[in-house]
């Protein structure tokens, strides 16, 4: 059985729960976004998935093995993490930084791709122009394009991305969710964390919506992502609207009850 | 009036000059790496036979040159002319030589690891305290008169002294996976102010040989580096060097944060206890019998920076050429620049490190607005 998946995952910091009880599947040929509004467990979900965190309760499966029995650099050429933060120690140049995700290939066969590999990271992820220069002063865009590439480079059959959008204009955004989707389309396996609720609808074949630590809803993007449901995880009126022309949900704020009481006061 | 979309998707190839970018910085640092090898090495051969040569004993070039050739069995060039040349140069020179090297190339080695797991450009053995930690120990087996490993002793105490400073830094500076600068280099003042009081202690402890030997430590100096002490000290800094080496591709890794470089299958905190035990291994073997000379860790590794790149293989392997070579250099003027005086090498690095630790200090400041 291949792709990620986490059985009856429990995970408390002191006393405070943070995820009870929370299953899902990452499954190949798929995008599963993981939304819900802050501090729902999303990150600590992805942590978990990731292997960073040892749940308190729960079990997760990569390719039908339980993490604890898999080596790191074995574990690091079935699945890339892309993390929220990119911070690099010392100046190295973005190529460098890329070229860093071939490393759980050394000393094996696929490490003669590296050159071809590293290339097609740059150009799905239009880092050319920045790769001789330092990590340090790329713009927060830049940095996060260059930690996707290399998150491409490890060329692993699941991608684990927390929020690669956050830093991103909107072009960038279209172009990694894009690359995603390309992802699962040639059989990987991805989750992905997000905030914005249209792009999860636009390019995600399933949902997981978390809310408190527990699982509110999974299924399609038209299933979990209703008006009523949005309005009550995120605590705030939410319209679910089709694109005129597409027929795209497009997801926003209602912003009619809060501009009324403005108006009252 | 309608504009026409331009698709980003997919993305194009981008223009040859572009990617050309990229392949040319990257052989452009490699032939720059070759050509520092190559300059450090003849440097350090060069040196060799300047340092050899000089001295109260002025031995000529030709002669240093045909006594190194005749030892190992070519019958090339003039003996040293000197009755006491021969003797001279191979039970005092060479041997203060080859301490030089492994003095130097373990400093600048281990506070080029030391940078790399702290993830921080200010962490070196003598900044954070790890030399006198080392030296602490050492001196206390000099005047317990401690003797449980021979010739080994002190530089056992010494590594001993310097693990437990490495352990006791690295535990106090940390917090949630990273030191901050201001917090190592605060623990770094603790740490040397506890030290310096200890030695001070062992100093009063002691009798007058043995605060002699303590003062002599401090300051720090390569006079009477005899063979034995060379035996016992350089397999500790070949041993250091070599695992720093095969570790330095890991330390790259590491450079992106915990949490990357595990996510790249690197076993961060056992990476991290082994480079401790290192850097104990290459301070203990400078400290053991030459005492604490100091900032040959911070300056040597940023000056190699700024000409390879912050890849450590490169970063480690020329740090370990340079620092051998700088302290060829300083060892050769501590001896020769005040007549019958062999001047302490310690100062002289401090004096030279000192003010260089400001220039960083400040030129930080300006670019990055200072360290976090």
């Amino acid at each position: 059985m291949s792709g990620l998946s986490a059985h009856g995952i429990t995970v408390t910091f002191g006393r405070r729960p943070v995820l009870s009880e929370v299953s899902v599947e990452v499954r190949p040929r798929e995008v599963l976004a993981l939304v819900g509004p802050n501090g729902a467990g999303k990150s600590t979900l992805l942590s978990v998935l990731s292997g960073d965190l040892d749940p308190d309760e729960g079990e997760v499966l990569l390719n039908g093995r339980p993490l604890a029995q898999w080596r790191l650099r074995e574990m690091a050429r079935h699945r890339a993490v892309l993390t929220q933060e990119h911070k690099v120690s010392f100046p190295f140049p973005a190529g460098d930084v890329i070229r860093m995700g071939r490393s759980p290939w050394r000393g094996l066969p696929e490490e003669d791709d590296d050159e071809r590999v590293v290339e097609e990271a740059m150009t799905a992820t239009d880092t050319h122009r920045i790769a001789a220069r330092p990590f340090g002063v790329l713009s927060g865009g830049e940095k996060a394009r260059t930690a996707f590439a290399r998150t491409l480079a490890q060329r692993t059959g699941i991608l684990l991305l927390d929020e690669p959008t956050a830093a991103l204009d909107i072009g960038h955004q279209e172009t990694v969710l894009a690359q995603a989707r390309a992802h699962a389309n040639l059989g990987g396996a991805v989750a992905v964390v997000l905030h914005d609720l249209s792009l999860a609808a636009a390019w995600a074949d399933r949902v997981v919506l978390l809310h408190g630590g527990r699982l509110a809803a999974e299924g399609t993007p038209a299933d979990v992502l209703t008006a009523p449901l949005l309005s009550l995880v995120y605590d705030y009126p939410i319209d679910v609207l089709a694109h005129p022309a597409t027929g795209d949900l497009l997801i926003v704020p209602d912003r009619r009850a809060s501009t009324t009481e403005e108006e009252t006061a | 009036m309608t504009t026409t979309f331009q698709p980003r998707l997919p993305a194009g190839r981008e223009s040859d000059a572009e990617t050309a970018g990229d392949d040319a910085a990257v052989r452009r640092r490699r032939r720059k790496i070759t050509v520092l090898y190559t300059l450090l090495v003849i440097g350090l051969a060069l040196m060799t036979v300047v340092a050899s040569g000089a001295g109260q004993l002025k031995i000529p070039f030709d002669e240093v040159l045909g006594s190194i050739a005749h030892r190992i069995g070519l019958d090339i060039g003039p003996l040293p002319s000197h009755p006491r040349g021969e003797f001279t140069l191979w039970n005092v020179r060479f041997s203060r030589i080859a301490m030089a090297v492994i003095v130097g190339a373990s400093l600048a080695v281990a506070g080029a690891v030391m940078q790399g797991i702290f993830g921080n450009p200010l962490a070196e053995p003598s900044v954070v305290g790890v030399s006198s930690g080392a030296a602490v120990a050492a001196g206390a087996a000099i005047v317990f008169s401690l003797n449980f490993a021979g010739d080994w002793t002190i530089a056992a105490c010494a590594f001993l002294g310097g693990l437990g400073t490495t352990l006791l830094v690295y535990a106090l500076s940390r917090s949630e996976g990273r030191t901050e600068v201001v917090t190592l280099v605060l623990t770094g003042i603790a740490v040397n102010a506890v030290a310096g009081a200890l030695l001070a202690m062992l100093m009063f402890l002691g009798d007058t040989q043995a605060r002699e030997s303590i003062v002599f430590w401090q300051l720090g100096s390569l006079n009477g580096s005899r063979w034995p002490y060379v035996w016992v000290v350089a397999p500790l800094a070949v041993v250091g060097i070599a695992i720093s080496l095969f570790c330095a591709r890991q330390l790259d890794l590491l450079s992106l944060g915990e949490r990357s470089a595990r996510h790249l299958g690197v076993h961060v905190e056992r990476l991290r206890i082994l480079l401790i035990v290192v850097v104990a291994l290459l301070t203990a073997a400078a400290v053991s019998f030459c005492g604490i000379v100091a900032f040959v860790g911070l300056v040597i590794p940023h000056l190699v920076r700024m000409v390879t790149g912050p890849g450590h293989v490169a970063v480690v392997t020329a740090s370990a050429l340079a620092g051998a070579l700088v302290l060829i250099c300083a060892d050769t003027v501590a001896r020769t620049a005040i007549p019958y005086t062999d001047l302490p090498l310690g100062m002289l690095t401090s004096l030279v490190g000192g003010p260089f630790f400001f220039w960083l200090l400040r030129r930080t400041r300006r670019t990055a607005g200072g360290w976090a």
